[in-house]
C-alpha cells in the first residue's frame, strides 16, 4: 500500500541545511496497523506528513497504492488526500463553527457530494462511532475523547485506504486513549491500513508493527506479535 | 458559488468580528456613499445653471446690424444700415444648414419710457414683433390663450401675447385678459395669449414684462417699414451653430456691401459657445467627483483587502485541516474572494441606498422652489450600475491578495501554528 525507498528530506536552516530525513525505506502492506516511535527530532511527523502528500521530499521514492507520489500539483495533492487518506490529528482539529455532524461531512463536500447524502452518511458514520445523538453538539460541548472520535469519523467517511494518525491519544487521558485505540484497530479489523505516530510505548504496543525512527533513520523493526 | 456551507461560513466569519466588519463595510460604504453624493450635486449644479438657460435653444445665434468701420465699394466708414424682410428668403435659400430664422423688432426695453397703457394704468414693457417661430428658439409657457401664429403675421392682425408680469401691473386680480384689450403705443391691440417664462428670478422677471406682437403687424403699427431689428438663428442637428453663424455673416456682409473683413459691421452673439464652457466646466466637476470618489472607495476596498489578511492568519490552521482533508488551493481562494465580494458588495449597494436617498430627500425638499444655480440633484442607473461594478471587481481583488496568501501556506505549516 505504501511503499518508500531512499527518502531524504531536508529542511533549511539559517544559511545550511538540517537533514530530517536520511534516506528511509519502508514497505507498508495493506491493511496492516503500523505505528511510528522516535523521539522528538527523530523526524516522525516529517514522515507522517510526507506519507499523507502534505509535504514533499527532495529525493527517493514514494508510491501510494502503486501511484508514484514525485512533485505533484497542490490540486491533484488534495485529490489524493481526498480520495486515500484520512488524517486524524492530535489537537483534533475540528472546525469549531461546524457541529459534530457537519465536521464529519466535510471531506465529502470537498468530493463534491451534496448536501442531503453527506448529511446521512455523516450520521451514519457517528453512529459507528457511538455519537449519533451527539450530531447537533458543537466541538466546545464534547469531552477530548469524543472529539477524537469524531475526528476519526471525519477520517474514516471518504472510506480511505490509510488512516494516518498523528499522535492520536497525545490530548487524551488513557481510559479514553485505549477507547480511540480500540476504535482504530475495529477500523484496521475491517481491513483498512492504519499508520499511528506515537511516543506512547503502551500506544505502540497495541499495534502490528513498530517502527523505530532515530536521528532520520530507521533503526530496527521488530515484529510484534 | 450558491452553496449553503460556503454562505454559512461567510456569515459566521464576518459576524465572529462584528464590530471589524462593520468598520471595515464602514469604509467602503463612505467611499461609495461619497462617490454618489459628489456626482449627484455636481449634476444638481449642472441641472440648475442649464435651468438658467430657460430652455433656450442652446444652438441659438443671434445677429444685429452695427456700424462699419471699413470702407468698402465706395462707401465710407461708419455706415449705418438695417436688416429687412427680404433678407429673411435670401438668406434661407443660401444656407440650407439653417434650421429656423426669426426675424425680430423691439421696442422699450430696459429703462424704456413708458408705452404700454390700459385704462389708467400705464407701465413699460419690451415690446417685440415676432415670427411664429422665435418660440421655437426662446420658448415660453402658454398658461392661458395661444402663441402667435401664421395668420397673425399674414392678416397683420392687432393682437398680443402678455407675460405674467405684464398681466399683474395692467390688470386687476380676477381680470380675464384674453380678449380683452391693450394699447402699445397709441395702437390697440387684442390679447389673445397669456405666458410664463421658463426661467428663474430676476431673468424670469424681465422675460414675462414684454408683449409679443406680429412682426408685420409690429412693422406696419410702428411705421419700421420693411426693417428688421435683429436675426435669432438655429442650425439643423449636427451642425455646430457657429458655422452658421459664419455663413450667415458672410452672406450679409455681400448682400450689404461691407468690407469681408469688417469685424464691426454686425453685433453676434452665439448661445452655444457659453453653452459649451459651462459643459466643460461640468465635465471637469463630474471628472473630479469621480476621482475623489474612486479614490475614497480605492481606501475603502484596501481595508476590505487587511482585513482579510487578518482574517487568513486567524484561519491558518482552520484552512490547513480544510486541506489535509481535500480542499484544493482553489477552493480555499474562492471562499476568500467570496467573503471580499459580499462584504464589499452588501457595504456597497447599502452607500448606493443611502446616498441615492439622500439625494432624493434633498431634490424633495427643495422641490420647484427658487434655488439658484442648484436643482433637482439626481444620479443615473447608468453611474450607479458602472460604480457597483467598481466595487465588484475591486472586492474580488482585495480578496485576491489574501487568498493567494492563504494558498501560499504549505498545509502541513498551517497544521504546525498552534
Amino acid at each position: 500500500m505504501l511503499k518508500l525507498n531512499n527518502i531524504i528530506k531536508s529542511y533549511p536552516v539559517g544559511g545550511g541545511k538540517l537533514e530530517v530525513l536520511k534516506g528511509i525505506d519502508l514497505h507498508i502492506k495493506e491493511g496492516e496497523m503500523v505505528s511510528i516511535m522516535g523521539s522528538s527530532g527523530s523526524g516522525k511527523s516529517t514522515l507522517l506528513n510526507i506519507i499523507g502528500i502534505l509535504d514533499d521530499f527532495d529525493s527517493g521514492e514514494y508510491y501510494l497504492d502503486g501511484q508514484l507520489i514525485d512533485h505533484i500539483s497542490e490540486k491533484n495533492a488534495a485529490h489524493l488526500r481526498n480520495s486515500f487518506i484520512g488524517f486524524i490529528f492530535q489537537s483534533f482539529n475540528l472546525i469549531p463553527f461546524k457541529n459534530a455532524m457537519e465536521n464529519v461531512a466535510l471531506p465529502l463536500y470537498y468530493k463534491g457530494i451534496g448536501r442531503k447524502k453527506r448529511n446521512e452518511m455523516a450520521l451514519e458514520y457517528l453512529e459507528k462511532v457511538g455519537l449519533r445523538e451527539w450530531a447537533e453538539h458543537m466541538p466546545s460541548e464534547l469531552s477530548g475523547g469524543q472529539k477524537q472520535r469524531i475526528a476519526i469519523a471525519r477520517a474514516l467517511i471518504t472510506n480511505p485506504k490509510v488512516i494516518l494518525a498523528d499522535e492520536p491519544t497525545g490530548a487524551l487521558d488513557s481510559a479514553t486513549s485505549y477507547e480511540v485505540m480500540n476504535l482504530l484497530k475495529e477500523v484496521n479489523n475491517e481491513g483498512m491500513t492504519v499508520v499511528i505516530v506515537t511516543h506512547e510505548h503502551d500506544i505502540s504496543e497495541m499495534t502490528e508493527r513498530l517502527i523505530n525512527l532515530h536521528d532520520g533513520k530507521i533503526i530496527r523493526e521488530p515484529i510484534l506479535v | 458559488m450558491f452553496d449553503r456551507d460556503k454562505w454559512q461560513e461567510v456569515f459566521h466569519v464576518l459576524e465572529k468580528n462584528k464590530l471589524r466588519t462593520f468598520l471595515t463595510a464602514f469604509g467602503v460604504f463612505w467611499g461609495i456613499f461619497m462617490l454618489i453624493i459628489l456626482l449627484g450635486s455636481g449634476n444638481g449644479l449642472r441641472n440648475g445653471v442649464v435651468g438658467d438657460f430657460g430652455g433656450h435653444a442652446t444652438n441659438s445665434v443671434f445677429i444685429w446690424t452695427q456700424s462699419t468701420s471699413m470702407p468698402y465699394a465706395g462707401f465710407q466708414r461708419g455706415r449705418r444700415f438695417n436688416f429687412h424682410n427680404a433678407d429673411i428668403p435670401y438668406v434661407l435659400s443660401n444656407i440650407p444648414e439653417i434650421s429656423v430664422l426669426s426675424p425680430r423688432c423691439q421696442m422699450g426695453g430696459h429703462n424704456g419710457s413708458n408705452n404700454v397703457v390700459r385704462g389708467l394704468k400705464t407701465a413699460a414693457f419690451n415690446v417685440y414683433g415676432d415670427y411664429p417661430e422665435y418660440n421655437l428658439i426662446e420658448p415660453v409657457k402658454i398658461i392661458k390663450g395661444r402663441f402667435l401664429n401664421q395668420t397673425d403675421i399674414k392678416e397683420k392682425r392687432k393682437v398680443c401675447v402678455i407675460g405674467m408680469e405684464v398681466l399683474n401691473s395692467l390688470f386687476l386680480e380676477g381680470e380675464e385678459p384674453i380678449g380683452d384689450y391693450i394699447e402699445i403705443n397709441g395702437v390697440n391691440f387684442k390679447v389673445v395669449g397669456l405666458y410664463k417664462s421658463n426661467q428663474k428670478g430676476n431673468q424670469r422677471e424681465e422675460s414675462e414684462k414684454s408683449v409679443f406682437i406680429p412682426l408685420t403687424t409690429f412693422q406696419r403699427a410702428f411705421n419700421w417699414g420693411d426693417t428688421i431689428g435683429w436675426l435669432s438663428v438655429t442650425s439643423i442637428d449636427n451642425v455646430p451653430v457657429s458655422e452658421v453663424e459664419d455663413k450667415v455673416i458672410a452672406l450679409l456682409k455681400q448682400r450689404y456691401k461691407i468690407h469681408p473683413d469688417d469685424p464691426r459691421a454686425f453685433g453676434h452673439f452665439n448661445l452655444e459657445k457659453e453653452f459649451i464652457k459651462m459643459n466643460g466646466l461640468f465635465t471637469g466637476i463630474s471628472g473630479l467627483s469621480w476621482f475623489v470618489g474612486v479614490l475614497t472607495l480605492i481606501a475603502g476596498v484596501i481595508g476590505v483587502s487587511n482585513i482579510m489578511l487578518i482574517i487568513v492568519k486567524e484561519r491558518t490552521q482552520e484552512i490547513g485541516v480544510r486541506r489535509a482533508l481535500g480542499a484544493t488551493p482553489l477552493n480555499i481562494m474562492s471562499q476568500i474572494v467570496i467573503e471580499s465580494v459580499f462584504l464589499t458588495s452588501i457595504a456597497g449597494a447599502v452607500g448606493v441606498l443611502a446616498g441615492t436617498w439622500i439625494l432624493v430627500l434633498v431634490d424633495t425638499l427643495m422641490g420647484e422652489a427658487d434655488t439658484g444655480s442648484f436643482k433637482h440633484p439626481e444620479i443615473n442607473l447608468y453611474t450607479i450600475l458602472i460604480a457597483l461594478s467598481i466595487l465588484i471587481i475591486s472586492g474580488a481583488l482585495a480578496g485576491l491578495i489574501p487568498a493567494q496568501r492563504a494558498v501560499r501556506i504549505k498545509p502541513i505549516d498551517a497544521l504546525r501554528d498552534e
